[in-house]
């Protein structure tokens, strides 16, 4: 029992005996429980993507830490030739941006007239967009005006492309304008 | 966008925001850079800490203010007198760095007899037409040019229906043939005197007058600033949308890059001019445009009649005979091969004629309009909620309600989705649910860590983010929404023999999936941007990445989906996606476009034998051992051609500038002080008045921007000039903590905290006129809305004295709506539809309002008061 009490992990638990040997104020690591000592930021051993604020035009470098096909964290990207690991509060807040409770997850459809919102499946959504966006085009093509080519759909228009990629918004105008013949396309940008 | 890319040949910042740090002073105006650019502020900071003079001119005190060395006030709308008087200043108290001007700018270059000034016409330029209300550009050509028309066609970049985005911004409806220079500056005719005399009066007493400045204290600015200028020394100039959302707002920026281009400052180490953008890629979603008037790359869109049926047709029309957009068949070939893919031939114009014609303003505003009269059936918004964030909020609403069916697609739902039940008009009752047929489908969004893909900053670097993690339930990301859509709809043209189908069917759409809800690969999506070298149709060959634009050419060879951006997969590598960062620009992080300039127009940065300026401003200089341009940034200029090189007679595209013509974009390689052609209301910066405005126009008789459109109607009505009813001048602005119009802030819990409520910054002057006490509510009105906020009565914004009158200014942030954690009125709806001739963005950050202490009245009486 006696050996036991003396046992060196009990010695080694105990922060008196630490400071004896380690020195310390009894403020520094001499103090910290084992627990403390052993824990380590959530995102240790995580995968990390690179990644970019979605925010403002700064494009401030972004560590996106992920587990598990779970976000962990995102932090500023030191090796950022801009911003040097810094993020202003929305991109402090960008972790929440795509976690949080109000985010929206589910389609939601309106049918006209009606005075609330029902769910439908995603595959029926994308089925009825392509249907309505096929029978306004028929509607509204005009291919050629006094002679001249129009080849223009002119009831259908876009709105939107600042907060998105490239590459998105590429294939928007590819198949917007080069494939369905819409002129009416705009965005946030008139710089 | 056409402010920069008329003066200076492309509509993107010049510099890097890290290249602040070399400058001497910077001039930040139009933006609160330390509040909504805060990281970018950074290098800001550290020129302060190398001894840079920081100057912010703002109708507030920001963040900006209080880290800057002056702050100086001014009445929001009155900056080109403020920007004019600065080039006034620089050039009677020899300022200009000469040695620069003569030979990179068009300076010299003698003007028409024919030219009337806006001082000898008060306030219009030769060539306007009061009945169409607007301009023909022939009196603004150099001496000796003939406008490049056909019949009665508009000239390039003079179409009413074309906007101000696309490449004809750089003199293409001039044949430049025999320019006439006077290179002692002294010809009365030159640009050099035109331009000193066009700005004469923009003296420092009429700034006094007109801007609320006190002349002492733009005598201080002006001083500051144009000291940063001559070889050993330069300046920058900061701008946002607090420029570019006015009536004149791309004159504005002309006016910076004029004081720019006199002051020797653009395309070297601590100079030029950093547009601040406000998305993550607002560069981009302009360089691949989701835009009316522009394809990929800045070439315009087809105009309908104008451009006629054919690709010659466009050519002859769009293609100058000299500088780099003689390239431009090339680029709109390989266009049309990366879209059309075996369907475009040398036989059928490369498929031109699958291409839809635009037919009038198909802007947003534009178009909204129409969809306000119910003549649209259906609409996508993604990604922009215009129930918060356009201006007249209740005409863009009410105008929802005429759809036959809409789309929203976004991370939550946003005021744009939700208008048919919780929206201001159904509150008053202009709008019933159960009367709204608009079918509405609300889908969501993937987020950037949920996706691969590359934003453009607003330097013009592409940077590439990588996917981490799966989107959570049915969202989705724009690649799979679009490919899908795609998919059904390419399905439905199979076999087909209609006309109106053959786009449809021709479109290439063989890109490869992902295994996670089968999207479309990005990366190879960056390949298509970037380019494709063809094997020969039939060949069975496979085809291969070019290594840049300069292999792309006009003979069906090559598909490429946005030249500029070409040069983003070189050599196999992903460049967006590189992140080893070297040297005092960051090459080998990301991939600026073009060809990772980061520095635009940089040969400037070395004098015309190409020698470097100084030492200490040393950038890009030409090594005669080597035979080829070298320095810090990769050289904007072609690398192997000497600064003697002289174009032999005859020569045409890039083989026409000569070694020291630093504006390659330019068919004549200089930068452009004097625009003559390209822009709608003028070719010099002009100060007219917001079209709403608590004074007359102090300096001409035509009180506003004579080729703005108003879009004047019932819903969209304007307060009159100097209506007693509305006698502060208003002004709209972001917070830090928001975002826009609050999709991505509003809903977040430390976010909605730290800006839990919108409110009206106004004076102790005014908040005592008004009897208003700090916290109280006000409502604030203008003819189109009215708005309540709490007051927030405060130093930091003055009240000024304007032409002889105290004039009193209301600043509103504008990022509340209706839905979120946080709420409040739509600060938009107090703004009209209006647009600027050139780019036809609203003005939002200058018009006039009343304020009252207490709330506003509820439901319908709020119709009654308008």
């Amino acid at each position: 029992m006696l050996l036991d009490f003396l046992d060196l992990g009990f010695l080694e638990s105990w922060p008196l005996w630490r400071q004896l040997r380690d020195g310390g104020d009894g403020t520094g690591p001499e103090a910290m429980s084992r627990r403390t000592r052993e824990l380590r930021p959530k995102t240790a051993g995580a995968e990390v993507a690179r990644s970019v604020c979605p925010y403002c035009a700064v494009g401030c470098g972004q560590l996106v830490h992920h587990r598990d096909g779970k976000l962990l964290a995102i932090e500023g990207d030191p090796e950022s030739p801009i911003s040097r690991g810094r993020l202003c509060p929305k991109g402090a807040a960008s972790h929440e941006l795509l976690t949080h409770p109000g985010r929206l997850t589910r389609v939601k459809y309106r049918a006209p007239f009606a005075t609330r919102w029902q769910e439908i499946s995603l595959d029926e959504a994308m089925d009825r967009i392509a249907d309505r966006v096929w029978e306004s085009r028929e509607r509204t093509f005009e291919e050629e005006r006094d002679g001249s080519v129009l080849m223009q759909c002119k009831g259908i228009a876009h709105l939107g492309g600042a907060t998105l990629d490239n590459e998105e918004n590429y294939l928007l105008k590819k198949l917007f304008t080069g494939g369905l013949g819409i002129t009416r396309v705009s965005n946030q940008a008139r710089i | 966008m056409p402010g920069l890319g008329t003066s200076l040949g492309r509509g993107g910042a010049t510099t890097a925001q890290q290249d602040l740090a070399n400058a001497d002073a910077i001039l930040i105006m139009g933006s609160s850079m330390a509040e909504n650019h805060p990281v970018g502020f950074q290098w800001v900071m550290e020129a302060r800490e190398r001894g840079a003079t920081v100057i912010h001119v703002d109708p507030r005190f920001t963040r900006t203010s209080a880290m800057s060395d002056l702050w100086v006030p001014l009445r929001a709308g009155s900056d080109i007198v403020f920007l004019g008087g600065l080039v006034r200043y620089a050039l009677e108290h020899g300022k200009v760095f000469r040695d620069y001007v003569v030979p990179y700018t068009n300076a010299a270059v003698l003007l028409k007899d024919e030219l009337r000034d806006a001082e000898d016409l008060d306030g219009l330029f030769s060539g306007w037409d009061e009945g169409r209300g607007e301009y023909d550009p022939a009196t603004w050509l150099y001496r000796g040019g003939r406008l490049k028309v056909d019949g009665d066609e508009g000239a390039p970049g003079h179409e009413p229906e074309a906007g101000g985005h696309g490449k004809d911004r750089g003199g293409e409806a001039q044949e430049i043939e025999t320019i006439e220079r006077d290179e002692t500056l002294e010809h009365p005719l030159c640009v050099y005197q035109v331009t000193r005399r066009h700005f004469a009066r923009y003296t420092p007493e009429m700034v006094e007058r007109a801007c609320g400045v006190p002349a002492a204290e733009f005598l201080r600015v002006a001083d500051a600033f144009c000291s940063a200028s001559g070889p050993e020394r330069t300046g920058a100039i900061c701008y946002a949308v607090g420029w570019t959302q006015h009536s004149v707002g791309v004159q504005i920026i002309r006016t910076a890059a004029i004081l720019q281009l006199l002051l020797g400052n653009v395309g070297r180490p601590g100079g030029g001019i950093l547009a601040l953008r406000g998305h993550a890629s607002i560069q981009g979603s302009t360089d691949i445009p989701t835009l009316y008037d522009v394809l990929p790359g800045y070439l315009t869109m087809p105009v309908f009649d104008d451009d006629a049926d054919d690709l010659a047709h466009y050519l002859r029309k769009h293609q100058s005979e000299t500088g780099w957009w003689h390239n431009l068949d090339k680029y709109v070939v390989s266009l049309l091969k990366a879209w059309y893919g075996e369907e475009a031939t040398a036989a059928n114009g490369f498929a031109f004629d699958l291409l839809p014609r635009v037919d009038g303003d198909h802007s947003h505003q534009g178009y909204w309009l129409e969809m306000a009269e119910g003549k649209l059936e259906g609409l996508f918004v993604i990604g922009q909620n215009p129930a918060v964030g356009a201006p007249n909020g209740r005409l863009e609403r009410k105008a929802l309600a005429r759809l036959r069916w809409l789309v929203v697609r976004d991370l939550v739902e946003v005021e744009t989705a939700s208008f048919w039940y919780d929206s201001p008009e159904i509150e008053r009752g202009e709008l019933r649910t159960d009367e709204i047929a608009t079918e509405v489908f609300l889908l969501p969004a993937a987020g950037h860590a949920e996706k691969d893909g590359t934003f453009t900053n607003t330097q013009r670097l592409l940077q590439w983010h990588e996917k981490a993690v799966d989107p959570p339930g049915d969202c989705t990301s724009e690649p799979w929404f679009v490919d899908q859509l795609a998919r059904r709809l390419k399905a439905r043209v199979a076999g087909s023999r209609r006309r109106r189908d053959r786009p449809l069917q021709a479109l290439t759409w063989d890109y490869p999936l992902e295994s996670q809800r089968g999207g479309p690969v990005v990366d190879e999506i960056a390949r298509e941007i970037h380019g494709w070298k063809l094997p020969p149709a039939g060949s069975g060959g496979a085809r291969e990445l070019v290594s840049g634009f300069t292999d792309l050419a006009a003979d069906g060879s090559t598909a490429c989906g946005c030249w500029i951006y070409s040069g983003l997969y070189a050599g196999g590598v992903n460049r967006p996606r590189q992140r080893e960062a070297r040297g005092p620009l960051g090459h080998g992080w990301g991939f600026a476009w073009p060809s990772d300039r980061r520095i635009l127009y940089n040969r400037c940065s070395a004098r015309p034998d190409g020698a470097p300026w100084s030492e200490r401003k040393k950038l890009v200089w030409w090594d005669d051992a080597q035979g080829e341009w070298t320095g810090v940034d990769v050289p904007d200029f072609t690398k192997r051609k000497a600064p003697g090189y002289r174009p032999p007679a005859g020569a045409k595209g890039d083989d026409a500038i000569a070694g020291d013509q630093p504006f390659t974009m330019h068919p004549d390689g200089v930068g452009w002080i004097w625009v003559t052609t390209g822009l709608k209301d003028g070719p010099l910066p002009t100060h007219y008045e917001p079209l709403e405005s608590p004074i007359e126009n102090p300096l001409y008789g035509r009180q506003r921007n004579p080729a703005a459109d108003q879009k004047e109607g019932p819903d969209n009505r304007y307060a009159p000039d100097l209506d007693p009813r509305y006698p502060h001048v208003l002004t709209t602005y972001r917070l830090t903590e928001h975002h826009t119009a609050g999709g991505m802030s509003r809903h977040l819990s430390h976010l909605a905290e730290l800006q839990p409520e919108l409110f009206a910054e106004i004076s102790l002057e005014l908040a005592e006129e008004a009897g208003v006490s700090n916290g109280d509510w006000v409502t604030i009105g203008t003819p189109r809305a009215l708005i309540e906020a709490r007051a927030l009565v405060t130093a930091r914004i003055k009240s000024l004295v304007v032409d002889g009158k105290r004039v009193h200014q209301v600043g509103l942030p504008y990022h509340w709506g209706q839905r979120g954690l946080v709420r409040g009125d739509v600060v938009n709806d107090l703004v009209a539809i209006s647009q600027e001739p050139n780019v036809r963005i609203m003005e939002a950050k200058a018009l006039v309002c009343s304020l009252a202490r207490g709330r506003r009245p509820r439901g319908a009486d709020v119709l009654d008061q308008l």
